[in-house]
């Protein structure tokens, strides 16, 4: 971590630099990156890249097997689904869903979480009882079914999703985030600033926040996983992303029916992509983790 | 000592004050629940009588005050459509969660105790790699592909296995697998890390000084010691199974908890959620306070802390 604390910006007052975090390249965890990269890629060029309509399907194609086994062609490479549609292309728009939400919903979380813990981390007092009694109550509720809960509420919408799972996830940021404040505020470059005449504003954004940014982001990559498997669950249960809509949980849902009857592809392929993702996103977390922040290495 | 209880003891009353707040308000945000109690095309007179008689048409407060004085004396009110008591129905699911809970939990503790063990004793061997490798999966599998993937083998390619419902230990079987695969996972890495801690203190250096055979040391003396946590851990674990199993009932169709949730969900029946969300939290507010507590009195420093 590059706490700076004899950093001038402290007491003269020039603005301080955002500073990302600096990361060496050795032993760059190649894997999960490469795996990361296809994914966006394919998401952000998902109408390009994709063969067919991921929405629409005819009937006459339906529970194609894949190119590689009797009867499938080489026209649907992954097979279709129970009403024809292509499954290639709805992982492949299945993709930029799980991407948005993911990516979307861990931001709303980080920044939601990042700014109560910092108050409550710094002002103590009333805000620090406020924001801690909540956030232990939210995490007394079982993440998904607290999600659940509300996907249910709210009716079922991408952009519901990614309000809930922001709204559910903030307090792990929170509580690890006011811990990181409560010790960093001790520290005299913080005091050296409230010295200076610094206000308490001041000393939040520019003396705190970038010292928990490193944090943050490693919680964010961990983070990744648990929101892009509770999206998956949510679609799954049908409080998710509404049907027509390719998204991976969604596939699965639908591969149920035709679970029984063998149509094992429907179940598959659909799962090794959230693995994969979620895998990837686990993997880049637990490196960010043990280089950016040696204090979270036992976490 | 006193004060430290009296204070935890007042975090968990706040707790269970603010979660009840928030279940009660999110639910009445729901919409209007009678729309969906009575047949297609029923006349105004008749929602509004059902409104009357489920109180919904009274101001928010006021619902909200009979439902607390309702919930502490054990009312959670009738399901809307099973025409039951919801107390009733949860505590006839509770068993088959519990049930589930248990077996999944033995599954985890027999496959995460061992192999962290065994990673923890040689550290960075072929075992040890095998077994990050498996509490990387394990973390990353969501658990109802686990549970589809099993009943895609083991019903209906290998027909072993009935695919949903309960009550044969049969029916058991890939459920609390599916349950508890990720649970393995997390009590291995920390099998792993407290057997690692125990193996570097001074006592085991001792016994290790004495000439024990090193099987002996492990075995006897280190074991022991890294179990603590790791049982702790599955004492919140098995609280959080109960209530995690959603999605893995709906999968095999197991009559808990979780499948109530989902149904109170897909039919709005607004008590039977309202119930099990609540009764949720609950227990694991309960179970954090039992466990804040035990711990107090077995660490001194921890009471004295703020």
């Amino acid at each position: 971590m590059s706490a700076d604390p004899a950093s001038p910006s402290a007491t003269t007052g020039t603005p301080a630099v955002f500073r990302l975090p600096r990361i060496r390249t050795e032993g760059l965890p190649l894997v999960p990156i490469a795996i990361l990269l296809v994914l966006v890629v394919l998401a952000v060029f998902a109408d390009v890249v994709a063969p067919y309509n991921p929405e629409v399907g005819s009937l006459a194609q339906r529970f194609k097997p894949p190119a590689w086994v009797a009867g499938g062609s080489t026209e649907y490479l992954l097979g279709t689904d129970h009403i024809g549609r292509d499954v290639l292309s709805r992982l492949i728009f299945g993709a930029r869903v799980s991407m948005m939400v993911g990516f979307t919903a861990v931001v709303i979380a980080g920044v939601l979480g990042s700014t109560l813990g910092i108050l409550s981390g710094y002002l103590g007092g009333w805000v620090d009882q406020v924001v801690m009694r909540v956030t232990d109550t939210w995490l007394a509720l079982p993440a998904l079914t607290f999600a659940i809960f509300l996907a249910a509420i709210v009716g079922p919408s991408e952009w519901n999703i990614v309000i809930i799972l922001g709204a559910v996830y903030w307090t792990r940021y929170a509580r690890v985030i006011r811990g990181e404040v409560l010790s960093l505020k001790e520290r005299d470059f913080v005091r050296l600033a409230i010295v200076a005449g610094c206000s308490k504003w001041t000393i939040m954004r520019r003396h705190l926040l970038p010292n928990v940014a490193n944090t943050a982001i490693v919680l964010a990559t961990l983070m990744l996983g648990v929101v892009i498997v509770s999206e998956a669950a949510l679609s799954f249960l049908g409080v998710g992303v509404p049907p027509p809509k390719p998204a991976w949980g969604l596939m699965l849902a639908d591969g149920k029916k035709g679970l029984m009857a063998g149509y094992w592809w429907l179940t598959v392929f659909p799962g090794v992509c959230i693995v994969l993702m979620v895998l990837a996103a686990n993997l880049l977390g637990d490196w960010l983790r043990v280089k950016l922040d040696p204090q979270l290495r036992q976490l | 000592m006193r004060r430290f209880v009296l204070r935890r003891a007042a975090y968990a009353a706040v707790s269970l004050f603010l979660l009840s707040i928030t279940i009660f308000l999110f639910v009445r945000v729901t919409g209007d629940p009678t729309v969906l109690l009575v047949e297609p095309g029923a006349s105004q007179d008749d929602l509004d009588a059902l409104r009357t008689e489920l109180g919904l048409d009274r101001s928010l407060l006021v619902q909200y005050g009979t439902f607390l004085r309702d919930v502490v004396q054990g009312d959670f009110g009738r399901s809307f459509y099973y025409r039951t008591p919801v107390l009733e129905l949860y505590v006839s699911r509770l068993p088959n969660s519990l049930l589930l809970a248990l077996a999944a939990m033995v599954f985890s503790l027999l496959i995460g105790i061992p192999s962290g063990i065994m990673a923890a004793v040689r550290v960075g061997g072929w075992w040890d790699s095998a077994g990050k490798m498996f509490a990387l999966l394990g973390l990353s599998m969501p658990s109802f592909w686990v549970g589809l993937l099993l009943i895609l083998f083991f019903s209906v390619y290998l027909g072993w296995l009935p695919s949903s419902g309960s009550g044969t230990a049969l029916h058991l079987v890939m459920p609390a697998f599916a349950l508890g695969w990720y649970f393995a996972a997390a009590h291995m890495r920390l099998a792993r890390s407290s057997m690692l801690e125990v193996l570097g203190s001074e006592y085991v250096k001792l016994a290790r000084l004495k000439g024990l055979p090193e099987a002996r040391v492990i075995a006897k003396h280190a074991f022991k010691n890294a179990l603590i946590p790791v049982l702790t851990l599955a004492g919140i674990n098995l609280v959080l199974m109960v209530n995690v199993a959603v999605v893995v009932e709906t999968v095999f169709a197991w009559p808990g908890i979780g499948r109530l949730l989902y149904e109170g969900i897909a039919f709005r029946d607004f008590p039977v959620v309202q119930a099990t969300v609540l009764l949720g939290g609950t227990m694991i507010v309960v179970v954090n306070l039992v466990i804040d507590l035990l711990y107090a009195v077995i660490d001194p420093r921890i009471r004295y802390e703020r």
